[in-house]
């Protein structure tokens, strides 16, 4: 076998992508490391989002970027878009939210389920960063089941009456734009979940900051909460009816989410096999012990065989093929995956682990949040166990 | 206005460079980037064409290992990317170099302004540009730090430069020829609407032949390339009663060594 290994990409996944794949991941990582690892530290520290953020990675094209020119996007591919993931998550899952949340959650919904004039109005302003955007559909008592929601909106003359709270909503206290969804009801009959944009400044909208997190702290995230809000006719979102709806936005933020997720776990092996090399105790480096090898080579595993994954993923999304059960495979893995091998190099590092200085404890308390978010672990779980038993076992 | 710049693909400034057995430089498989200073003339090649609506060009002259540096600066925002080859031209002989760059503007013809970084990080012989403009008879405004005024009507340049005395403000006829320093701007990063254009971007080769230049023998040769020798290094922690009296033997010890 004449080839060589490479430690750090085992199975050459660089080999695999094409040259604009390879360019937009470089320009990528050069962004993230020049202009965002330098500012975390402290957002984290004091829980400040970064407004300008949105600008930088508009100037960039990262937000909206697999949307096609005309809408503002870049026209990039599915592969393209979880490499970006990658190189955001590698610095922190709360950047790569935020890169989320508005290309996935905001801006394909309004492209895939607007109208002419609704994609007119919000996608240049979402994509060039002058407004944010973010995704309404979990609710106080509706988490892993969104179909129970409570929200609805009644029709009444010239539009809607929206009534009802989102939680766990990730740049609500600083949006501009709110994709909220909601059951219809009409006379008096309730009927399927349909998607509302609302705008900052209509009656009855308010969002409070939700305080206390330990993770993702460097996200704005809060509440929508809605009393009686009016949304004309114009911001109902046609194409889109029941829960295909949030569900098809939910899949291509989770396969991001696979991709990134790996991103935060490629940053602690790093960190971790570095930390380990240069350390010596009992008068040799630690990495020189069976027990941190052991590790390493777990960590090199899980990565290499979850990248793999997610870009065949991704070559699939490309064609037009993949399926929203491969999803939930990676998203849950790769969640699983980085949050322990997060936790094992938190371990690695000893005392000087616990510090944020190191990074890596920010990775596991972030990575807890990612593995929760866009459907638990478990959640996916049964959504694999109902494909291949046919037995569904939500409830 | 036509402005052209020119660049290179250099090793990463922070790869590990060596001279291997064989004599050769080398970096190993790191990936190069664009030559660091040269950010700074794409940077303003992009922003006076784009404010002026002009036609903006870069060349690298060169193996195909360039043509990163040229997709590069085609994802910032550059129009076109050329590059010459000429194989067995010495591109270090810095006569070599300006023969080709000369024969390439000349190709070009319409060309009113070249904007070079201040030096390339590889070779660092800090001649190519000047001979350039002497083989053009064009006027030469090195290390600027900011173009004051550029009026392609009346055909003018006026630059600043920054001295250790001040600033001096100097002015020129077009065509000229001025590298600019880090600081005149900041650079851009590619956006991936450029990326997906550069990646697609098929880069014309022009020969010495396409030129119609014939080279001389290179003027310069590398004898050979050797790693410095390590330098002795010893280092000393000073020792000391609180910090006046450390800082008062450290003081002496620098008095001692003659660096203060």
């Amino acid at each position: 076998m004449p080839g060589q290994f490479q430690w750090d990409d085992p199975f050459l996944l660089d080999q695999q992508l094409d040259d604009e794949e390879r360019m937009v991941r470089d320009a990528a990582r050069e962004y993230c490391q020049a202009r965002l690892m330098p500012r975390i530290l402290e957002a984290n520290r004091h829980e400040q989002f970064d407004r300008d953020i949105y600008y930088e990675m508009a100037q960039l094209g990262m937000l909206g970027a697999t949307l096609p020119e005309e809408h503002g996007g870049a026209g990039l591919n599915a592969v393209c878009y979880g490499l970006i993931a990658r190189e955001i998550e590698r610095v922190d899952s709360s950047y790569r939210s935020a890169m989320s949340v508005q290309s996935s959650l905001v801006m394909y919904p309004i492209y895939a389920y607007g109208t002419d004039e609704q994609r007119e109005r919000y996608l240049p302003r979402l994509a060039n960063g002058e407004w944010i955007g973010c995704f309404g559909l979990t609710e106080p008592n509706h988490g892993s089941d969104p179909g129970g929601m409570e929200t609805r909106a009644t029709k009444v003359v010239g539009g809607w009456r929206l009534h009802g709270s989102k939680m766990w909503i990730t740049n609500s206290p600083i949006a501009d734009v709110f994709v909220v969804w909601a059951k219809a009801v009409e006379d008096e009959h309730v009927g399927p979940i349909r998607g509302f944009i609302l705008e900052r400044g209509m009656d009855g909208l308010s969002t409070p900051a939700i305080e206390g997190k330990f993770s993702l702290r460097a996200s704005s995230t809060g509440e929508i909460v809605m009393d009686e809000v009016f949304v004309p006719d114009a911001n109902l979102l046609p194409g889109a009816s029941g829960l295909r709806g949030p569900f098809g936005c939910l899949n291509r933020a989770r396969y991001g989410i696979a991709w990134g997720a790996l991103g935060a776990a490629e940053f602690c092996w790093g960190a971790a096999r570095q930390y380990t090399l240069d350390r010596n105790q009992f008068g040799r480096p630690l990495a020189a012990n069976q027990l941190i090898q052991f590790k390493l080579a777990e960590m090199q595993s899980e990565i290499a065989l979850g990248l793999q994954g997610a870009l065949r993923v991704g070559r699939l999304l490309d064609e037009d093929a993949a399926t929203p059960e491969m999803i939930s495979l990676i998203k849950r893995n790769s969640c699983g995956k980085a949050l322990e091998i997060a936790r094992t190099a938190r371990d690695m590092h000893g005392g000087n682990g616990i510090s944020d200085e190191f990074h890596v404890i920010r990775h596991v308390l972030n990575l807890e949040a990612v593995n929760t978010y866009e459907g638990t672990s478990d959640i996916h779980a049964l959504i694999l166990g109902r494909a291949q038993t046919g037995i569904q076992a939500f409830m | 206005m036509h402005v052209v710049t020119f660049t290179r693909s250099t090793p990463d400034t922070a790869a590990k460079v060596w001279v291997d057995e064989e004599g050769a430089v080398s970096w190993g498989d790191v990936a190069t980037v664009v030559n660091p200073w040269d950010e700074y003339s794409l940077e303003e090649t992009i922003a006076i064409t784009k404010s002026s609506g002009g036609k903006s060009t870069v060349i690298a002259i060169g193996a195909a290992l360039h043509d990163d540096a040229l997709k590069h600066s085609l994802a910032m925002g550059i129009q076109d990317a050329i590059r010459v080859e000429e194989v067995g031209a010495d591109i270090h002989d810095s006569l070599n170099w300006s023969g080709l760059a000369a024969g390439a503007l000349q190709k070009l013809g319409d060309v009113d302004l070249v904007i070079f970084g201040k030096e390339s990080i590889d070779v660092a012989s800090d001649q190519h540009s000047m001979q350039l403009a002497r083989r053009m008879g064009w006027t030469m405004l090195s290390f600027v730090s900011a173009i004051v005024e550029l009026d392609a009507a009346a055909g003018t340049i006026r630059v600043e430069k920054s001295l250790e005395q001040g600033k001096q403000t100097l002015s020129a006829r077009l065509p000229a020829i001025i590298s600019v320093m880090k600081g005149i701007n900041e650079p851009r990063y590619p956006n991936f609407l450029g990326i997906r254009k550069a990646a697609k971007a098929k880069i014309p080769v022009w020969t010495a032949a396409d030129l119609g230049v014939e080279l001389p023998a290179p003027a310069t040769s590398a004898l050979r390339y050797f790693n410095p020798p390590p330098r002795a290094v010893s280092t000393e922690i000073i020792a000391g009663e609180g910090v006046s009296d450390k800082v008062e033997t450290l003081v002496a010890r620098l008095f001692e060594e003659k660096v203060l």
